[in-house]
Order: C-alpha cells, then structure tokens, then sequence
C-alpha cells in the first residue's frame, strides 16, 4: 500500500469503530446509570434480598407515585401511597392495576428513582415493572412490589421517591398513525 | 473592548446598590440562601474576569499604540520565554482553584437532599404546568392568562405580560419544599430566577431539586427548554406565603376540592356545563386548537365540524380522557376533575356550530375514572 | 476567491518575483479541463474545489442570515408581529444548523482545500476525485435541509440540538430527511477530514517536519481528527432517532425503556467537539496573520501546537456541561465542571502568545490583521462568558438562557466567522492576484464590528435578567435590548453585502499583488506566483526550516 493508501484505510478504520462506539454507548450508558444512579434510572432485573442486619437506628421514608402516561385508559393504585422501612428491611407493597377502558391493552409502567444517588441501594425482589401487563376491558390486577434499600445506603437520604408512570405497550405506532390519518378526526 | 468597559462600570454601580434596577440588568440576587450564594460567586468570578480582561487587553492595546509601525520600525524577533510561558499556564491554574473552591461548596449546597416539609410534584406538559402537592390531595394546573389579544397587540400589552398565570403555585415561606419534577410529553425545564431554581423535567424520569423561601412575594419565570409552538407561553409564578397564611390556603383548596367533587353527583343542565366548558377549553385547550374550534393542521384538528368527533361521543370522551401517544394531547383525566372533564366535552359539542345538544354528566365520567 | 481566472495558465501571471513556482509548461501533461459547469462538476483540482467551498459557504452564510435576521425581526419588539412561533421556531432551527454545517464548517474547508497543499507544498489533495466527492455532497444535502421548509407540517423546529423526544414522537413528519441531509453533511465532512489528514501527514515538502508546519495545517490536521472521531458518532445518533421515528424502537423514548437523556450525552459527546471543530481552525489563521502584520515570529509556536492538541482532548471530557440542569449527580456535576474549567489554560496561552507576538513588533493595520485583533479581543470576551457558565452552580441560572446566546455567538462570529473573513482578506491576493479594495475592507470591518458586537452584547443583560432562549415572544422587561440586537443584527447582515462587493471587486481586478503579498508573511504559499497557477509545486519546493 502507497503511504496515502495506508493513512485511509487508518482513518476508515477508526471511523468504523467510533461508529460502532456511538452504538455500543448504549448499553454502556445503562450499565453507568445503574452503577452511578445516573438520571434516576433502576436496574429492571430481579434481585435477591441481601440478608443483612436491619438497621434500626434510621428511618427511610419511601413514597409511592403513579403517574399514567396518554392513550391509556388504565389507574394504577397503590396501597399505601407512603412507607417507613429501615435500611436492610425487606417491603412488600401492593399496586392495583385497573383497566377503565372498553377492550384489551398492554400498558407498562416505567420506574424511576428520586434522588438518583439512592437509586444504586434500591433492591427490587419482585416488582410489576419487570414486565407488561396485559389487562381486558375492567381487569383489575393487584401485583406486588417487594423492595429493599441496603444499608450502605447513603447517610444524607431520608426520603426515597419511586415514581410509576403508565405507557401504552406495542403498536404505538400504528396508533400514532391511526390518531394522525384521519385528517378531519382524532383530537390529536 | 469598550463595550466591555461599559458593562464593567454598569454591572460594578448595578451591583447591590438598586436591587429593582438590577434585576433589568444582571442576575437576580433572589429570596433563598442558594440563590444569593449563587448571585455572589457569579459577581465574583465576573469581577476576576473582568481584573483578566483589564490586564490582558491593557498589554494588547499598549503593544498596538506602543508597537505599531509608525513609531517602531524594527520589530524583535524573539519568539519564545520559558519563564513567561510557565507563568500564563500556572497563574491562570491557581485563579481557577480559587474559583472553584467557593463554586463546588455552593453546589454540595444546592445538593443537600436533607427532610423536606413539603413535596410538590411539578409536571411539565406541553403547554402548561401541573402542580401537585403529594399526599394533600390537592393539584392544578397553570397556564399562561395573558389574553390572546395582547400577544397579537390588539390590547394594550400589562407590566406581567407573559409573565401570567391563572393559578399561581403556592408555597410558604421558611420551609424546605422539595420539588419533584417530570412531564408528560417532551423536555421542559422549569425555572424561576429568583428561586435559583432551574431544573429540566423529563418523561419518565423523575427530577429533584428544593428551595426554602426567605420573603414572601411572587416570583415569575418561564420554562426554559425548547418544548415546541408554546415555549415562550408556558410561564411559572410562585406566590410564597407566610406559613400560617398557606396552610389555610391550603386547607381552602381541599375545602373547594371537596365541594366540586359533591356537584359529581346531581345531574347538570346543558348550559350549566356550556358555561363551565367554555371557561375551561379557553384555559386550556385553546392554546391549541384555537378559540373558535378551527385547530391548525396537521398538529392540531379543527374540533368544529370534526365529524369523528361529532358522531361518536365515546371516541370523543376517551380522547380527552386519555389523550393520543405522540401527540401534545395528553390525559386530561390527570389534570382536571370529572365536572371539568363533563363540561369541556359537552362545550366542544356543542359550541361554534356543533350541535350534537349531549350532556355529558360529572357522574359519566366519573364512573369512567374508577 | 470567487471566479477567478484559472484556467489561463499564461505565464505572464507570475507579475514579480518569487522562485518556487512552476508557472511554465503546466498544462502539457494535462487534458484540457471540460469548458463551461461541466468543468466545475468534474474538477478535481484543489484550487477550484476550495473555490467551491468558499462560494458555497458565503451563500449558506447569506441564506443562514436570512434566517437569523427574521428571528431578529420578530424579536424587535413584544408580541407576535410577523410570523408564527411555529415557523419562527423553524428559523431558529434553520439557522443554526446552516450557520454551523453550511457556512462555518464548508468555509474552513474550503480554505483548507486551497491553502493546505500550497502550505506543506503539496501538488494537490491526497484524494483528489474524493475531494470532489465530497464537495458536491453539500449543495445536495443542504438543498435536502431547505425544502423541507417547504413540506407539510414544516421543516426542523426542534433546535440545531435536536433533542429526543421533541425531535422524535413530537417532530414534524419532514424530520427524516432532516436526517438524511444532516447524514449527507457528516459523510462530506468525514471524507474532506480524510483527505486533510491524507495530505498532511504524506504530501509534505521534503524536509518539513510535523513541528515545521504552519500553525493552519496544524490546527487543521487535530480537527481533522476530531472529525474522524465525533461525525460518526453524529451520525449513529441520527440513525437512532431515524430509528426512533420509522422501526419503532425506543432508544429516547421512555415509554419504551429508552431515555431521553441519553440522546444529550451522545448528541453532546459529539457536540462539544463540535464546537473545537469549528474554532481550532481560527486558531490557525489568526496565528498565520498577527505575526505577518506585526513583522515578528509567532510567539511560542510549540506551545500552540500542545495548547490546540490539549483543548482537542478535552473536548471529550466535558461534554455534560451542557447539561448541567438535566439531574446529574454531585460527582457528575463537578466533574464535568473541573474539565471544563481546564480548558481555560490552553486557551489563555493562546491569548497570551499572540499578544506576546505583537508585543514589540513593528505593527499594521491592513484589514485582515484587523479582523483578526477583533477576533483576540471578542473571542476572549467569549471564553471569559464561557468560563463563567462552567461554573455549575451559577450555569442553572445562565443555562438556556440569552447569556448563552451571547456566548456561543461571541465565539463564533466575531470567532470563527471573523478569522474567516481575516483569512479571505489575506489570502485573496493570493487567489485572485489583487489586493482586496482596501477602504472597503475597512468599511466593512468596522460595520461588522460594530453590529456584531451591537446584536450580541445585549444579550449578555437580557439573558442575566431572565430572557429564555428560543422564544418568538418575551415579557416587557427585555425590550429595550432586542430592539438594540435586533437593530446591530440588520447592521451586521447589511454590511456583508460589502463583503460580497469586496470580493467580486477584487476578483474582477484591483491592485496587482506580488508572489510575495505581505512583506512579513513567511510560509510556502507566498513562494507561489499571485494568482496562484492552476497547478503548483509539481515538483517539491525547496524547504528551509525557519527558526519556529
């Protein structure tokens, strides 16, 4: 190869690989959200409890907020819109899902964690958010979420936010076409 | 170089010395304790650049007088000064310490995420703004009430144009409130410079930041990311109270909350809901699909003479209810209650020549919402 | 620039002076070029490609204006006047993404097509046909990006950012092409940095190290880099959005599992050094005309060289301060904030060299040194805004405000747009063998510095005060400052039509210049006959390192 010849194919090379990288900053991004508690964002995989000691000399007071995203007719109710637990104490807490709607659809809640430094030390065993749910019309489904906030959780927390918001599932798009072709229609 | 000049002796008189001037000026020194510390690091590093900028253009503008060619013919020729050039890099590096110093304690301040009296969700929507105070059951909307009128310059414009609201967010004074904040559909942020407060809201995610009132007064500022057509038209006031004062405010808001929720039940005439829908759709959907109904496509359809509308009132009632994904219609079942929810909808059949003559009931949709 | 009489190659040409050149049989071992637009659409000769550029760009520069000057129209005064907050948010949009892929980065192309070979005494491009390529990428791309003004529901109204999910779920139907045209750009852009970095790493004079090579081709072979580094990185945001918008996935979209905010952190890992893209450049003249006119050596040339490479390095570790108020952690937030604050340093040693060059020179004043001390002086104006928005606490009262509007144009127009006006004023005596009409360029100099400083100054106060950016309509309080912005806005627009004038005067004739067009100049370009020829250096010059 000309001297020419070798510089492109040098700089093509690298091309291709900041390609690749922009793609591969993906996944990455999520690994150091979750690592750093980045932008609130929760590690949506099941975990085991981490059997530790409670420790009882502080109180975290953990609140609940359901939010419901349009083009849902759904109300996700939780039982107790606010707990005290302990560090290291495992939670169970239960979510009412409802249909209000007049036919079958998959929605999906979408967690996020305020502040997002407590977001690393929030152990989540069971939760609805793993997953779709899929309710006909007038379903009501109570699903659990069962929770820990480990210990190392930092001192200066008292108060952990974990905010539920409802979205549709699959399809979108064609729903966003079907609200959007009828020109003289849909309040779109 | 003058320019510069002339904001140094504006901003240096401005400074501290006519707070209502300065507010025309430069930045806000505001009511909380975050956002004088605040007011006083950018004062600070703005008087350090502008001792920089005084030596640095003083030396330029001596070597173009002193140097140029009419009075000095034989230009050196040296082009290189280890000692010099070690200490350009080094002095520079020892300011920014002393910058960065007071700035990193102001923002483990700004950080301090210790108990807060008060926690008010702050949902960013396009485009308006929805308060709610969590676990007070009470919650509302904000948006822009400077008259359409004004913008277009039909009407005289007011001292808070744009700077408006129907209803103000209420807070009290001498509490930490915290603030949680998200939105609906695209990026806002919601700002207001006398609070320091500026923080985006993001679908999906949650956001957090606090403010602890020292004065009571109100306090304007607008959502400060691009969010589409209304950007400039989604303003925040922030009425801060005395204590005693808001907690009866709020005791008077779950008072009236509570009243609206009795009128669910009895049956309500069709003019009744006329009257109350029109006050409604102008507040907030307007914005959008027009005053008379005539919407701008493709964004936003004309709702008068909208056939698909007209003929089927379910479609209709879930709409509003639910809104469309990927549009600006949100779910207007988390913003208002059932009687504003009725009585929209019964506006919008009925109004600029829809003539359908349906009553939807308070108590219709209510049993829609449960 | 424009025009120029190229294809004689008489060799009457060469007026005065100068050996190096090639001037005589240039043509005999060539075919004559097609006559007529053919011989612009196939041609492959730097000169002629950088002419293209710089034509190009000067013409997004109009058209970007344009746009700008309705923004400033409708921001005259409170209230809703003239067009639509849909259509002004368009503009915005619009102009920006002109002014930086259209006019700003094509510019700096366009005269590193023309002045790097004749810089490092090179024949032509590394890669000529690519060149050629890559150049006549742009008007497709960018006739792309205007019509979709025309299609229905609009043309990008998000913002130059283009941030998720406005620009996605909520963009106008027209945003794929929006996305195709921006991945036209990037690919001329890469292709262009390619054949920079083809040129000057292999088509050097023998005998000219890299620590020999003029400061231009130095700052031009880091962006070059940084292109290769950042575009694609542009260009795997867009396919997500593309993505995103057409095959339903949800890589900003929450609702499915995606997140906005990442779109920031890519859109930003390439943008801020975006933004060195477009000053490093300027470095590069600016430090190739103040020693020219102050008659001495630049002033610790090694030292630009490491500051340039260092400001390129730390542009990848500071992108997030352009996001300081999205909710970034603590260690984030301050992190971001020290890095940033760094790139201070470098920059200020540049500052302090120049003014060390001037310092005991023999100075004049001709336009192009005085577009580029308008540049030492407003640029630093905009580092010093610049480092006051590093600092994360005070940037979540400047953010997104007019304050930032005011920095980011103080380090682009009278930064980067200045030293390219310096540049076409000193280096067209060299493509077109006249001087530039002197008195004009004066005028126009001081009307554009004047107006620049007129639109922008303002904004500094209206920003500090609490104007938002990006809004068609604002609250009585900030009208006493857009009138003057946008008043000094109509200046600045109208006194580039004496721009315009200067360069069509000038290619049309003028004060003949010789080889060597200003007595102080020192680099391989001035060894070439003025015009320079269609073709030069085909055989390597000579070349003498100078004591740098």
């Amino acid at each position: 190869m000309t001297p020419v010849q070798t510089t492109v194919s040098r700089t093509v090379l690298a091309l291709i690989g900041m390609f690749a990288f922009a793609f591969a900053l993906v996944p990455l991004y999520d690994v150091f959200c979750q690592v750093t508690g980045l932008n609130g964002k929760v590690d949506n995989t099941a975990k085991a409890i981490l059997s530790e000691e409670v420790d009882a000399s502080r109180y975290i007071n953990v609140q609940f907020v359901t939010r419901s995203g349009s083009g849902l007719p759904w109300r996700l109710d939780v039982e107790n819109r606010q707990v005290q637990v302990h560090p290291g104490q495992a939670t169970e807490v239960d979510f009412t899902f409802s249909n209000l709607g007049g036919k079958t659809i998959t929605g999906r809640a979408i967690p996020s964690v305020s502040p997002s430094e407590a977001s690393p030390y929030l152990r989540k065993v069971q939760c609805f958010c793993f997953e779709e749910q899929r309710l006909e019309a007038g379903e009501r489904v109570t699903m659990p979420l069962v929770f820990q906030l480990t210990r190392d959780l930092p001192a200066n927390v008292h108060t952990v936010t974990l905010v539920y918001t409802l979205y549709p599932v699959a399809d979108e798009q064609s729903q966003r076409q079907a609200a959007r072709t009828p020109v003289s229609g849909g309040e779109a | 170089m003058r320019r510069k000049l002339a904001l140094m002796t504006g901003a240096g008189s401005l400074c501290g010395v006519t707070p209502a001037l300065a507010n025309g000026w430069n930045m806000p020194v505001g009511v909380t304790d975050v956002s004088r510390d605040i007011h006083s690091l950018h004062m600070t590093i703005f008087w350090i650049c502008v001792v920089i900028g005084v030596v640095v253009f003083g030396v330029m503008f001596y070597s173009l007088l002193r140097f140029r060619r009419s009075r000095h013919t034989d230009s050196a020729n040296f082009h290189e000064n280890t000692t010099v050039e070690i200490l350009w890099t080094t002095v520079p590096l020892l300011i920014l310490v002393g910058m960065a110093l007071p700035a990193t304690a102001t923002l483990r301040q700004m950080y301090d995420t210790s108990e807060a009296d008060l926690d008010v969700m702050i949902t960013g929507q396009q485009w308006r703004w929805r308060y709610e105070y969590l676990g007070e059951d009470v919650g509302f909307t904000s948006s822009l009430s400077t008259p359409r009128a004004q913008i277009t310059g039909e009407e005289e414009r007011q001292e808070h144009y744009l700077l408006e609201v129907d209803e103000p967010l209420v807070l009290p004074v001498g509490r930490k409130v915290r603030f949680l904040m998200t939105a609906d559909d695209v990026i806002h942020s919601w700002w207001v410079p006398e609070l320091a407060v500026k923080q985006d809201t993001i679908p999906g995610f949650v956001n957090e930041n606090w403010v602890r009132i020292n004065e009571p007064g109100i306090y304007r500022g607008q959502c400060a990311e691009l969010c589409g057509k209304d950007h400039a038209f989604m303003p925040i006031v922030v009425h801060a109270m005395e204590s005693d004062e808001f907690d009866t405010w709020l005791a008077d808001r779950k008072e009236a909350a509570a009243q609206e929720a009795l009128g669910v039940d009895r049956e309500w005439a069709l003019d009744e809901l006329m009257e109350r829908g029109e006050q409604v759709y102008n507040s907030v959907c307007a914005s959008c699909h027009q005053v008379d109904g005539s919407g701008s496509e493709p964004a936003f359809p004309a709702l008068a003479g909208n056939e698909q509308l007209l003929s089927d009132v379910e479609f209709h009632i879930d709409v509003v209810l639910n809104g469309v994904p990927g549009t600006p219609m949100a779910a207007y079942r988390n913003n208002m209650n059932p009687v504003e929810l009725a009585s929209v909808i019964t506006y919008e059949r009925n109004a600029w020549g829809n003539e359908t003559g349906d009553a939807v009931q308070p108590s219709e949709i209510q049993s829609r919402l449960e | 620039m424009a025009l120029n009489q190229l294809p004689k190659p008489t060799p009457q040409h060469s007026t005065a002076t100068a050996a190096g050149g090639v001037a005589e049989e240039t043509h005999d071992h060539h075919d004559q070029p097609p006559r007529g637009a053919l011989r612009w659409l196939l041609t492959t000769n730097h000169k002629e490609i950088g002419s293209m550029y710089l034509i190009f760009s000067l013409t997004m520069f109009f058209i970007g204006g344009i746009f700008a000057l309705v923004v400033r129209a409708e921001l005259f005064q409170p209230g809703l006047q003239l067009v639509q907050p849909e259509f002004f948010n368009q503009m915005t949009t619009m102009h920006g993404l002109i002014m930086v892929f259209g006019a700003v980065m094509p510019a700096f192309v366009g005269l590193a097509n023309w002045m790097v070979p004749l810089q490092v005494g090179a024949p032509d491009m590394a890669l000529p046909r690519l060149n050629n390529f890559s150049f006549w990428l742009l008007p497709v791309a960018f006739t792309l990006l205007l019509s979709t003004l025309l299609m229905p529901g609009g043309g990008p109204n998000f913002g130059w950012t283009f941030y998720a999910p406005l620009s996605t779920t909520y963009g106008p139907p027209s945003t794929t092409f929006f996305i195709l045209s921006l991945h036209i750009a990037g690919i001329s852009s890469i292709l262009g940095a390619i054949n920079i970095i083809a040129t000057i790493l292999n088509m050097r004079a023998p005998g000219m190290r890299m620590m020999d090579m003029p400061l231009f081709v130095w700052t031009w072979l880091i962006t070059a880099f940084l292109l290769i580094a950042v575009m694609p990185v542009l260009a795997g945001v867009i396919t997500m959005m593309l993505m995103d918008i057409n095959f339903g996935t949800s890589f900003f979209t929450a609702a499915g599992g995606g997140d906005p905010v990442l779109f920031q952190h890519l859109f930003w890992f390439f943008g801020h050094p975006e933004v060195y893209i477009m000053i490093l450049p300027a470095f590069g003249i600016v430090s190739a005309i103040i020693p020219t006119f102050a008659r001495k050596p630049l002033f610790g040339y090694a030292s630009m060289v490491y500051a340039t490479a260092s400001i390129a390095i730390l542009s990848f570790l500071v992108w997030a301060h352009h996001m300081f108020v999205v909710g970034m952690p603590l260690v984030a937030e301050l992190f971001f904030m020290y890095t940033t604050m760094l790139i201070a340093i470098p920059t200020g040693v540049k500052v302090f060299n120049w003014i060390a060059t001037l310092f005991r020179g023999s100075i004049t004043f001709e336009t192009p040194m005085l577009f580029a001390l308008a540049f030492v002086v407003l640029f630093t104006i905009g580092g010093f805004s610049g480092l006051m928005l590093a600092i994360s606490p005070a940037d979540f009262q400047y953010h997104d405000t007019y304050f930032v509007v005011a920095h980011f144009h103080y380090v682009l127009v009278p930064g980067a747009v200045f030293s390219i006006m310096a540049a076409v004023y000193y280096w067209l005596p060299k493509w077109t063998g006249h001087y530039a009409d002197e008195r004009l360029g004066q005028w126009h100099f001081w009307t554009s510095v004047i107006g620049v400083n007129l639109t922008f100054f303002p904004m500094h106060f209206s920003g500090l005060a609490g104007m938002p950016r990006r809004i068609p309509d604002y609250s009585l309080q900030f009208a006493d400052f857009n009138m003057v912005s946008s008043l000094g806005a109509f200046m600045f627009g109208a006194s580039q039509l004496i721009f315009v004038w200067v360069i069509i005067k000038c290619v049309r004739g003028g004060v003949k210049a010789p080889a060597q067009a200003w007595e102080g100049a020192g680099d391989l370009e001035w060894t070439v006959p003025s015009p320079a020829p269609l073709h030069t250096f085909e055989t390597p010059p000579e070349f003498k390192p100078t004591s740098h």
